[in-house]
């Protein structure tokens, strides 16, 4: 599955010109503003966390810091820092690659060992990644797992593909089995059972790999922070819900999302961060301003969309640029959604056990949740985020996302009357990117809708 | 009754996708539902206990045009989805009172969510199977959600939730059956020669729709029937095929496998037909329930909704099934397998079966089969066992490459001993 990550030199900044790969610099088109590198408080501090982290990672040997590789949607964060273990998400890592345009490379490498060109591309990324010495986004070797955290939240495809890794690694595995919301609700067995899980197999494999007992009153600590940050983080994205819109809630969501969606969920800078980061979107809310673009602060809103689906990371600036041309701005999109759903108000530590709490979180994350229950969620958006339109984009590798989004199109244009517009590429295998394509079907799209606004 | 018109009545079944036979069991046995269950693996004595008839789905195979069906599936999506779509949508499916979709993969996951916004009033559930492989909170979890199931389906049937006795005695007809399949699976090894893939293949199919009583008095006349036949093995070799346990092959890709030269000692085609190994209910004398002994903080019912385990028989029937699930499954792409044995699985397979080598025939974009094979060839090359590799969608209507491929692999064995 995917992941919405902001990586120290590779991820979607907001501001940057710098040419990197295929996608060059970004369009000046509509930004006022100057053209050289516009960064925020936020974004530096966001920065400097991660690479911090990662150089974290690549002396966890020398410090004697176990690793647990896990996945986003349903990770444990709080967990594996109250077991004293450092976490690993190789799903950023896939996504990182994609974005420095190494991910081809390594996807290709993966079929030549024998993987098929079928099945995720973010698993072969990971595979070629690992077979081409396993260095990490900052160019350190990433340290091997001493325990594979296996959630099986949302995503079959997280299941082979630890297999896979256990497979290579002969490491320690724990499976979190998370029951699917298929009914639109969460019972009160399903948590109970996640909650059994979690103290009859995770944390026991934990405590063994770490050799500390966990501390669940650490862990509590944790957890409330986490929460604190939440709450800022939902109040950005809800800013947007403002005309003009102060964020971009895909292109730039995916930035916010990155250190509570991974490894700093419950520490005091994610804590932090978040604070910093509403602080910044409040002025610009104050200020009236729109987004920051690649280029610059957003001039003209033209366009309010709901995007469902993740992006694609090969040619993720050059994705962000065709709706950037045409003044279309993001207010919602549900691949922020995907490590947390925080909408329903669901906040880490306010459960009357902090392992329910977990369990809570897990279930709730979006691709846990039904079909029906997405629909509503994305009709929702349309409507309380007054956008013109939505569009999906559809993954090839990406099953959990993709397999029903057909049918969830004319569902939600049946619950809201507006029409859906429909694109396809994949996360990180770039033979799955036409520009030329895409392109026109956006701005055929955004015309249609022009013209329905005109008519309005 | 001669093989042969055994045969020509499971073909006869396998190509009524309208479900004529579900229908005509419903006429004679007014007011009991027929319960769709998708692929791989659904626990039909559940169904059965429940009063209802279970009958698998398995796609429309090369029988069906697709244009509703497509029209809700991009195009990197494997076929099986679009031709359930189609079925429904077209009202094949209409003698169904209701569907059961397994936690196969994200898939049929989704498909489950696209018949809750398509098929109204259909009784449409997702069935959760255990990912955590211990009797305490996967089995107990499991075990509650098969009580929740049996009741639910009851309902549908305007009866009771069945107690122990009536689910047990509804798994003995299934262990019957499952011993009819294993003879015929023996005499498959043995002897492949007197029975084709696609007569076993069909006899399975109509175990789809047929009820269970009906199918394993078949299943045993046609393997009493085979053993009769005046048949001299032929110049082939020997193979395992792996990989089409969900979405089907066409029939004819199954006929041109044989004909290309081998004879398929063991495959997992229509897995969830043998899912489980052995008697469900054998050695469960005597056992508690899994909820007993589970140490999940919500404890589910005992010995079923009437009873404690062991009141009326059966030991703990609900139970036997989440052991059965847990501790006595086939090894299956879709279920988790944290020690990494399939590999090893596989190749004792082989040699148990004294194959000359295998054939991964997989469906296009099906992540679990396609996922499992770089690890499962690695081991079979580490054993020695030669394989070949193709892709199939269930409509696929050219065989020749594939007559081609598995020609020039069983020639390459019988010439020099290895592809």
């Amino acid at each position: 599955m995917k992941l919405p990550v902001a990586e120290a030199s590779a991820v979607p900044v907001p501001g940057e010109t710098a040419a990197r790969g295929a996608g060059g610099g970004m369009p000046e088109g509509r930004a006022q503003g100057s053209p050289r590198v516009q960064k925020d408080v936020s974004m530096e501090r966001q920065k400097a966390m991660l690479a911090g982290y990662f150089s974290e990672l690549a002396h966890a040997r020398e410090t004697g810091l176990k690793v647990a590789y896990t996945f986003v949607p349903g990770n444990l964060t709080e967990l594996i820092r109250a077991a004293g273990a450092l976490g690993v998400y190789p799903e950023v890592n896939a996504l990182q690659s994609a974005m420095r345009q190494k991910s081809d490379g390594y996807v290709r490498e993966a079929e030549r060992l024998g993987h098929n060109e079928d099945v995720c591309s973010y698993v072969k990324c990971d595979i070629g990644m690992l077979a081409a010495g396993n260095i990490g986004p900052t160019g350190e070797k990433l340290p091997p797992p001493d325990l594979l955290l296996l959630s099986y939240t949302g995503c079959f495809t997280f299941m082979k593909w630890f297999e896979l890794l256990q497979k290579e690694y002969g490491c320690e595995i724990a499976m979190l089995h998370v029951p699917y919301q298929a009914d639109g609700g969460i019972t009160e067995d399903m948590r109970r059972y996640v909650a059994a899980q979690l103290r009859d197999e995770v944390i026991p494999k934990l405590e063994k790999v770490t050799g500390k007992k966990l501390d669940l009153d650490e862990l509590s600590a944790l957890l409330a922070r986490s929460a604190r940050a939440e709450d800022d983080l939902v109040w950005v994205l809800d800013s947007a819900r403002n005309t003009p819109s102060p964020i971009d809630a895909y292109f730039g969501g995916v930035y916010y999302v990155g250190p509570i969606f991974t490894a700093f969920r419950g520490t005091l800078e994610c804590e932090e961060y978040y604070q910093a980061l509403r602080q910044e979107v409040a002025a610009r809310l104050d200020r009236r301003e729109g987004p920051i673009m690649p280029n610059g602060v957003l001039a003209e809103e033209r366009f309010r969309l709901v995007v469902e689906g993740p992006p694609n990371w090969t040619h993720f600036r050059d994705f962000w640029r065709i709706f950037y041309d045409e003044g279309a701005v993001v207010v919602a999109s549900t691949y922020t959604k995907v490590g947390g759903l925080y909408d329903d108000g669901f906040r880490h530590g306010r459960a009357e056990d902090p392992l329910l709490s977990l369990a809570d979180y897990c279930l709730g994350c979006y691709t846990n949740r039904s079909l029906p229950a997405r629909v509503d969620l994305l009709a929702s958006y349309v409507r309380d985020f007054h956008a013109d339109g939505f569009v999906i984009n559809s993954l090839k590798s990406c099953n959990s996302f993709s397999v029903g989004q057909l049918v969830m199109m004319r569902e939600v244009e049946k619950k809201t009357g507006v029409p859906g517009g429909f694109i396809e590429t994949d996360l990180v295998d770039p033979r799955y990117y036409s520009q030329a394509n895409i392109k026109n079907r956006i701005e055929s799209y955004l015309q249609m809708i022009a013209q329905r606004k005109g008519r309005a | 009754m001669e093989a042969e018109a055994i045969v020509r009545r499971c073909e006869a079944l396998y190509a009524d996708l309208s479900l004529g036979s579900v229908r005509e069991w419903k006429a004679a046995h007014p007011g009991r539902p027929a319960v769709g269950l998708l692929p791989v693996y659904v626990p039909r004595e559940i169904v059965h206990a429940a009063g209802a008839l279970p009958v698998s789905l398995l796609g429309g195979g090369d029988q069906i045009d697709i244009v509703k069906g497509d029209a809700s599936f991009q195009s990197y999506i494997c076929h099986l989805p679009r031709s359930m779509v189609e079925l429904s949508l077209t009202g094949r499916l209409d003698a169904l009172d209701g569907f059961v979709f397994p936690s196969t993969c994200d898939v049929i996951r989704n498909l489950s969510g696209i018949f809750q916004m398509t098929t109204r009033g259909k009784y449409i559930r997702y069935l959760d199977l255990p990912q955590a492989m211990d009797e305490g909170t996967g089995g107990a979890f499991y075990r509650r959600d098969l009580v929740a199931l049996a009741a639910e389906i009851a309902r549908l049937a305007g009866r009771e939730a069945p107690g122990d006795e009536a689910l047990a005695e509804s798994i003995r007809r299934y262990d019957r059956n499952r011993r009819a399949i294993a003879a015929l699976w023996a005499v498959r090894a043995g002897a492949p020669w007197l029975v084709a893939l696609d007569e076993t293949y069909l006899l399975m199919r109509a175990g789809a729709v047929l009820p269970v009583e009906a199918h394993t008095e078949l299943v045993e006349a046609y393997t009493a029937a085979v053993a009769g036949r005046a048949r001299k093995p032929e110049d082939r070799i020997r193979v395992v095929v792996v990989g089409a346990f969900c979405e089907q092959p066409p029939l004819g890709l199954l006929r041109t496998l044989e004909r290309s030269g081998c004879y398929v000692v063991d495959d997992d085609l229509f897995l969830g037909a043998r899912w489980v190994e052995g008697d469900v209910l054998a050695l469960e004398e005597g056992r508690g329930s899994v909820a007993e002994e589970s140490a999940a903080p919500v404890d589910g019912p005992k010995g079923g909704p009437h009873g404690p385990p062991g009141s009326d028989g059966g030991g703990d029937p609900y139970g036997a099934l989440a052991r059965a699930y847990i501790g006595k499954s086939l090894v299956a792409s879709t279920r988790y397998q944290p020690d990494g044995r399939r590999g090893e699985d596989l190749v004792r397979r082989v040699r148990a079966l004294k194959a000359d080598g295998v054939v991964f025939a997989a469906p296009s974009f099906c992540d679990p089969a396609l996922l499992d094979q770089p690890p499962l060839q690695k081991s079979l090359s580490e054993a020695n066992i030669p394989f070949i590799t193709f892709k199939y969608a269930e409509n696929t209507g050219q065989f020749q490459s594939i007559r081609e491929q598995a020609g020039t692999f069983s020639d390459s064995i019988k010439l020099w001993g290895e592809a």
